[in-house]
């Protein structure tokens, strides 16, 4: 069975300076694997290689999602064939309706894909009872992307994009950060829901508490550019109680 | 002796001389306008055509991009009528009241003046002028050289009032349309009268044929009396060679509103100066302005504003989307006289380059002579965000549809000044239409 996602040593920099070191990752369907690391391990780095962001230079390695080569298309395209990263830092875009950005960015993958477009009030009816599930006020539907949301309201409008958009494959880039204890497991919930046999999960975060909330199957410990370990869920504990600092010695 | 030093005329300021020479006399009016034309055309034969050095005019240079004057175009005929009669359709569908401007000529057989309001008066300028009303002299744009060659030429338009009290629900769409394949001159001249606590919305398109290179000068003249408004909207849509150059002059009395839209996407070389006096005292204007270039285009704004009474407010937002090698102008000043104390006037232009190539170029002013006012300006030009960009296309958005959303949003906050729905939504289109012809 070809896996999802099959990352082979890949390198990567950015401005020169080199960040992800020859990193192996092979997740399968129906898996949900979390990276930890400390500061500056090249965790965003590795979301972003992933989701296509501009900037980064590719120096070695390949990445194969579902067997085609991932880094040849463009954020779009990579989008399209079902890969999301939910946002650390989501971006705000004044002007720009939230429902105008959820229906848009559904009827071009869906374009993409070869399927049919789907009429707004279709697209309304099914944001809706997403947002329902997330808490998300219908109102906030119609104000400009992101503009004047809180970190938790942010974090769940990331939340129904993914719901929305059925992603094969989620990213979630420190989902945690800036969430208070309530708003974390709004979004842990959503993100359980979206749970599934065909769909897989890359987990990044610093702290363990989210894992609290999204159990992974599989924990990986990223330093220095690479992955230098590999545990089940015990690992995050282990780490909680005894730092990254053996990591990063491990690594240089 | 003449011992004045004059730079070597133009072939284009000798065409205009010849021009105004030949078609003086045949121009509607009797003796006193005559002398009023010959004025200002004498106005206009001492500036020359403006260049760069002229600081009203320091980023379009009349002097090398008008190459020649061209022949005022003849009174449209049957073919004309025929070309001219679906002209305005950005605004296909609406209930207006359509005008019909054809090549510089009011045509009262394709406009719509039928059931006109009680205190509504339509009139072709032409008819005023054999009449001798004195509707020529501007009194803001006297001295520009641009506004001064309208004085001279222009031989017809509309001139519309609206008697005290009326509010005139059904909007106002004057058509402005260049037919024809042989490139010719059109001097236009309307005017409007707004009288005490009437209202008015004025609508106004130019279009004309791609590819030939025919000129449009039009002036309108507004006077808007004590608490009336206006609403006032303008699409410059014109054909790719076109030269349009247009003056409006507005005289804005005490607690009236005017509000004034500015669309512009067509034309070679379009110039729009405004005119604005906040003559009496709680009077409000607003100004928003929307011009999307590409191409080689080179599109204008320049706003002159003054506050002249005291407690009037002022609002200005000027934005450009700028691709290719086109040049956006904003150059905007504000006056303030000493008897405008608690002015409170707000100017912002912003210019969104879409290419290495593009210009846009932003010239604020502030005078300020009253110590008790709140005013400022700012401006920001800048390329598309490409970490907005990026955010989009990671949800499957194509790189051309997430720019046009971008430049959807930056636009918008323009668009949504204006007040009816139904222009609204017709602005959209027409923004949307814009983009698409980028993709």
């Amino acid at each position: 069975m070809t896996a999802l996602l099959e990352i082979r040593g890949l390198k990567a920099e950015i401005d020169g300076r080199q960040i992800l070191n020859g990193l192996d990752l092979t997740v399968n369907k129906g898996e949900i694997h979390a990276i930890m690391g400390p500061n500056g391990a090249g965790k965003s780095t590795l979301s972003y290689v992933l989701s296509g962001k501009p900037g980064y230079e590719i120096t070695g390695g390949e990445v194969l999602f579902n067997g085609e080569d991932l880094l040849a298309m463009d954020p779009d395209e990579r989008a399209a064939k079902g890969l999301f990263l939910a946002f650390q830092y989501p971006l705000e875009i004044p002007g720009v309706a939230t429902l105008t950005f959820l229906r848009t960015a559904l009827n071009a993958q869906r374009r993409k894909r070869g399927e049919e477009e789907l009429s707004s009030p279709d697209v309304l009816k099914r944001v809706r009872e997403l947002a329902k599930q997330l808490n998300i006020d219908p109102e906030m539907l119609k104000r400009p992307l992101n503009v004047g949301f809180s970190g938790g309201e942010k974090k769940r409008n990331e939340t129904l994009q993914m719901a929305l958009l059925e992603p094969k494959l989620c990213v979630l880039d420190e989902t945690d950060s800036g969430l208070d204890i309530d708003a974390l497991r709004i979004v842990a919930d959503g993100v359980n829901r979206l749970r599934a046999s065909d769909r897989g999960m890359i987990v990044i975060t610093h702290y363990q508490r989210l894992l609290d909330y999204i159990v992974p199957d599989v924990v990986h410990v990223l330093s220095a550019g690479r992955i230098v370990k590999t545990g089940g869920k015990e690992l995050a504990l282990e780490l909680e109680a005894t730092g990254y600092a053996q990591y990063q010695n491990e690594a240089a | 002796m003449n011992a004045e030093i004059r730079p070597v005329k133009t072939a284009a300021e000798i065409g205009f001389a010849d021009l105004f020479a030949a078609v003086r006399q045949s121009l509607p009016g009797g003796r006193d306008i005559e002398a009023v034309r010959r004025d200002a055309f004498d106005r206009f034969v001492a500036q020359g055509l403006p260049n760069s050095r002229v600081e009203a005019w320091k980023y379009t240079d009349l002097r090398r991009l008008v190459r020649d004057a061209k022949a005022l175009a003849p009174r449209p005929d049957a073919d004309a009528w025929t070309a001219a009669r679906n002209a305005g359709a950005v605004f296909a569908g609406l209930d207006l009241r359509r005008l019909l401007i054809v090549d510089g000529a009011f045509v009262p057989e394709l406009s719509d003046l039928a059931g006109l309001e009680s205190g509504v008066r339509i009139r072709a300028t032409a008819e005023a002028l054999s009449a001798d009303e004195m509707v020529l002299p501007l009194e803001m744009a006297g001295t520009d050289p641009a506004a001064a060659l309208n004085t001279a030429l222009a031989a017809d338009g509309v001139v519309i009032t609206v008697a005290a009290d009326v509010a005139v629900e059904r909007p106002i769409h004057l058509v402005f349309v260049t037919t024809g394949t042989v490139p010719a001159a059109m001097f236009t001249r309307s005017r409007l009268e707004l009288g005490s606590a009437a209202a008015l919305t004025l609508v106004e398109t130019h279009e004309g044929p791609d590819q030939s290179d025919y000129q449009v000068n039009a002036a309108l003249q507004i006077n808007i009396a004590d608490k009336a408004r206006l609403d006032h909207i303008k699409i410059t849509g014109e054909g790719t060679a076109a030269l349009h150059i247009a003056t409006l002059e507005a005289s804005i009395g005490a607690g009236a509103d005017y509000r004034d839209f500015g669309f512009a996407a067509g034309g070679a070389v379009v110039r729009n100066q405004i005119f604005l006096k906040l003559a009496g005292e709680g009077t409000t204007a607003s100004v928003h302005q929307a011009s999307l270039l590409s191409g080689r285009q080179h599109a204008d704004t320049t706003l002159v504003l003054d506050h002249v009474a005291a407690g009037s407010q002022s609002r200005e937002v000027f934005k450009a989307v700028v691709d290719d090698e086109a040049r956006a102008v904003f150059q905007g000043r504000i006056t303030v006289r000493p008897g405008a104390q608690q002015t409170d006037a707000r100017m912002m232009a912003r210019a969104l380059l879409l290419s290495d190539e593009a210009v846009a170029n932003c010239k604020p002013e502030l005078e300020i002579f009253a110590d008790d006012v709140q005013c400022g300006h700012g401006t920001t030009t800048g390329a598309l965000d490409d970490q907005l960009k990026f955010y989009l296309m990671a949800r499957g958005i194509p790189e051309k549809e997430a720019e046009a959303l971008l430049i959807q949003a930056f636009i918008g906050e323009v668009i949504d000044a204006v007040v009816r729905e139904d222009l609204r939504e017709a602005l959209s289109r027409a923004m949307f239409a814009w983009l698409k012809g980028r993709e």
